[in-house]
């Protein structure tokens, strides 16, 4: 077992007094931050960068890792409390887990979220310690072609959150369609409904939609109801963490989050929003309690995709410390400071550097740790933000989503369009229309537009390739069998209940 | 704006202010002895590391007291540049980096603003770009290469960063100078990073065009096999052929430099200049653009000025041929 050798050495190496204070600092500010919207990990890092000409390699990656880590787990606490994402892999969170918080179990959806995070960051680093080689194999082996099957099982799967009336529910994916297609058009580098603005040759930052429709739209709501209906504050019921129940319930939850958190984490082009949003569509579909879903808050909705996002947080560290590839915004910031130590990260990195890396995966490990004790007794002063009454407590939100908003790029523009969308927001809640699947039409319609585009300029058209691709024809299946399974199942199920009556004369 | 205060080195900041008043003090220092360097991107990327760098290297060489950056980003640096150009107006202590990616962006967004309303202070930076193809591919050499794009360009899908980048400008010259229409080109842009690394890595398309630093570390693991590279000269420790070598006429560095806003004096002009030249040739610079994997490309004032309006028309010319501008 050398890699075993490899991590008691890492520890030996984590375990240093000075390096654990780093550890520290790094997840408490990092908690920090992933409760702030706005202010994302790779911003943050990007900003301690200095940081590198003043202290050891292995200090600061430790910081880094420890606020990586630690943003994963704060960004889930302001989508439960206020329905204000602070990062894009939270964003599902809000969506039962905002319910719970407001019928009265707003610990309990903090407390898996924690507990979910701490068990699926620690399979993930443990994936990252003992797997990395192959799953970094498996990654490599999806092309565009792959991505664009993906991208189809997803769309598949987010049935599950277009609400009970379809037609809206497709209006809101569509309009999240065009809310993404803002922008350059990366493929051509022509811009799209820019409208000659600068500002928007970018695109639409998702957390500054997501913000406006949740926080921005629903404060508009409960404004123009204010002295329609009652304003109540909901008492905090049963404990403060979870009940037994709520433990068997979110078990299961936070294995499977890992499981289809990680690989797609690992993945060049995953990312940490689709497992999340699969992870949501799985447990809805398992769960014995739907009715909870998108009325008083299912805790499997929570568990499953926290644990998504923390797991894919891990598998992100797979392609940056086996190949040097950097697969999101934080690792290609975390790379960046690799080489202002004279490090090129790269193919041999985890035999010229075993020291850094090794102690980096230890202290890994160890943030894991100190997050969940960290965390865990701030939830019984996170939930007390309920306790506030309700003008004040939206006004709040209002200000919060508004300063973190400003936080993102300090463009005045991205103001104007959070108050457009959070009069959009509005309106959709009074007509009754989801708003859930703008966020997944907008994050998924670019991606799946983009892989499209590139499968078939390197297959120089030839529709072949999405079904001549093992791995692509096996997700298409998948897909295929996702949408048509439930129709057959269910009219077995009706041939089978509906039998017997039909059998005139027969008993 | 993000205002980025030295906090975290104010007690190193504080003693080498310190050492500089009582020592020796160049004449300049007395000018800009605090610098505010305008980054137009977000945190992070090659300008915000080059004004970084440059930052640590000039207090390091006690020529300046301190630094003061501030990044707006977006869009190729069309966001930032009329926020130089109008509010900064005229100040004589403060630099903007930019470089070959904001001349493409500027002609493909059809910015109101453009480089020539700033001031010319100095190049400083190179990345030279290199052609690779994975491992197991067919093409030994640049001639092969060459030879399978002559032949149908839209069987060889080359991966690179963002449409319109230096790595398509570089694929739109190659194409050019061989004789095959830009038009026909099969060109397969990535968000940049490791996403264009990992379709190589992963066998999806024929070759890849970045700077060499993205693939540096591929190349010495033998994953990928470099063709060649874009620089003038053949590089020490790097074997591979440049392009001009390889029978492509092409020559290309992703450069990097600083302008001073509009309106400045000549005496700030010059002074900025020779603050500039005096940090370029000290090692502590040169260390910084070693580990970076930059090459050292001055060149100041009216050359750099040249330089620019030159490679403005280049730009455009080939951004023109690809059908983006």
């Amino acid at each position: 077992m050398e890699t075993l050798g490899h991590l008691a050495h890492g520890f030996s190496v984590a375990f240093s007094p000075i390096n654990l204070i780093w550890c520290l600092v790094g997840t408490t500010l990092g908690t920090a931050i992933g409760v702030l919207p706005g202010l994302g990990p790779a911003l943050t890092i990007a900003l301690l960068l200095p940081i590198t000409y003043q202290v050891a390699p292995e200090a600061s990656f430790i910081l880094f890792a420890g606020i990586y880590y630690g943003a994963m787990y704060g960004g889930s606490t302001t989508s439960i409390l206020l329905n204000t994402p602070g990062e894009s892999a939270t964003i599902v969170t809000a969506l039962e887990g905002n319910r719970m918080a407001r019928s009265g179990r707003g610990g309990a959806a903090l407390a898996t979220s924690a507990i979910g995070s701490f068990v699926a960051g620690t399979l993930g680093t443990i994936g990252v310690a003992f797997l990395a080689p192959i799953v970094v194999k498996f990654a490599l082996a999806f092309g565009p072609a792959e991505y664009f099957s993906l991208m189809v099982l997803a769309f598949i799967t987010v049935s599950a959150v277009l609400g009970s009336s379809s037609v809206r529910g497709l209006t809101s994916l569509f309009a999240g369609f065009v809310v993404g297609m803002i922008g350059v058009d990366l493929q051509t580098g022509q811009p799209r409904f820019t409208f000659g603005m600068s500002e928007l040759l970018d695109g639409v930052d998702v957390i500054v939609v997501a913000v406006g429709l949740f926080a921005v739209g629903e404060t508009l709501y409960m404004a123009s109801r204010r002295y329609a209906g009652k304003d109540d504050i909901v008492p905090l019921k049963g404990s403060l963490y979870m009940t037994a129940a709520e433990w068997s319930r979110s078990w299961r939850p936070w294995l499977r989050g890992s499981l289809i958190g990680f690989p797609i984490g690992a993945m060049p082009a995953g990312g940490a929003e689709i497992p999340t949003f699969l992870s949501y569509a799985i447990e809805k579909k398992l769960s014995r309690h739907k009715d909870e879903f998108g009325t008083v808050g299912a805790i499997e909705g929570v568990a499953g995709p926290e644990a998504a996002n923390n797991a894919s947080a891990a598998g992100v560290l797979v392609p940056m410390l086996t190949l040097g590839l950097p697969t999101s915004a934080t690792a290609a910031i975390m790379l960046s400071a690799f080489q202002s130590y004279g490090i090129n990260p790269g193919p041999l990195l985890l035999t010229t550097q075993a020291d850094l890396v090794w102690g980096l995966i230890a202290s890994l490990f160890i943030a894991n740790v100190i997050l969940v004790v960290l965390n865990l007794p701030l939830i019984g002063l996170w939930v007390r933000l309920l306790k506030i009454p309700a003008p004040q407590l939206y006004a709040g939100i209002l200000v919060f989503a508004t300063v973190g908003t400003y936080g993102i790029s300090q463009s005045p523009i991205d103001l104007v369009i959070l108050y457009l969308l959070g009069a959009a927001g509005f309106l959709m809640r009074r007509f009754d229309f989801p708003t859930a699947p703008v966020i997944i039409g907008m994050i998924l319609g670019p991606l799946a537009e983009t892989q499209f585009r590139r499968a078939m300029t390197i297959s120089n058209g030839d529709w072949t390739v999405f079904y001549k691709h093992p791995l692509s024809l096996t997700l298409l299946t998948l897909a295929f069998i996702g949408l048509v399974g439930p129709h057959i199942w269910a009219y077995i199920e009706h041939r089978r209940m509906r039998g017997p009556e039909h059998v005139p004369g027969d008993a | 704006m993000l205002n980025r205060r030295r906090f975290l080195m104010s007690t190193a900041a504080a003693g080498a202010a310190g050492l500089a008043a009582s020592h020796f003090i160049p004449a300049f220092a007395q000018d800009a002895p605090q610098l505010q360097i305008f980054v137009p991107a977000a945190p992070g990327g090659g300008w915000d590391q080059t004004a970084r760098a440059m930052d640590q290297v000039l207090r390091s060489e006690k020529l300046i007291s301190g630094s003061q950056i501030t990044n707006v980003g977006g869009a190729g640096g069309t966001v930032g540049l009329p926020q130089f150009v109008n509010q900064w107006k005229g100040k004589g202590n403060a630099l903007m980096v930019a470089g070959m990616v904001m001349v493409g962006a500027i002609i493909a967004n059809k910015a109101a603003n453009d480089l020539t309303e700033v001031t010319p202070i100095a190049r400083l930076t190179g990345e030279f770009e290199a052609l690779v193809v994975p491992a197991a591919s067919p093409f030994k050499t640049a001639a092969d290469f060459v030879a399978a794009l002559k032949a149908d360009p839209t069987q060889v899908p080359v991966a690179g960063g963002s449409a319109g980048g230096s790595d398509h400008i570089l694929f739109g010259l190659i194409a050019k100078t061989v004789g095959v229409p830009a038009t026909n080109l099969s060109y397969v842009p990535f968000a940049g990073g490791g996403e264009a690394l990992s379709a190589l890595l992963g066998n999806q398309v024929a070759a890849g065009i970045s700077g060499y630093g993205e693939f540096a570390e591929q190349v010495k693991a033998g994953a990928l096999r470099l063709l060649a590279i874009s620089a003038d000269k053949r590089q020490e420790g790097i074997d591979a052929p440049t392009m001009k070598e390889a029978g492509i006429d092409v020559e290309l560095f992703n450069w990097r430099g600083v302008f001073a806003p509009p309106g400045v004096s000549d005496a700030d002009k010059a002074a900025m200049i020779k603050l500039i030249e005096t940090m370029a040739k000290s090692d502590a610079w040169a260390t910084e653009c070693k580990n970076r994997n930059w090459t050292q490309i001055l060149l100041t004032g009216d050359d750099y000025a040249k330089f620019v309006a030159e490679d403005t028309a280049r730009i455009g010319t080939i951004l023109k041929d690809l059908g983006l501008a």
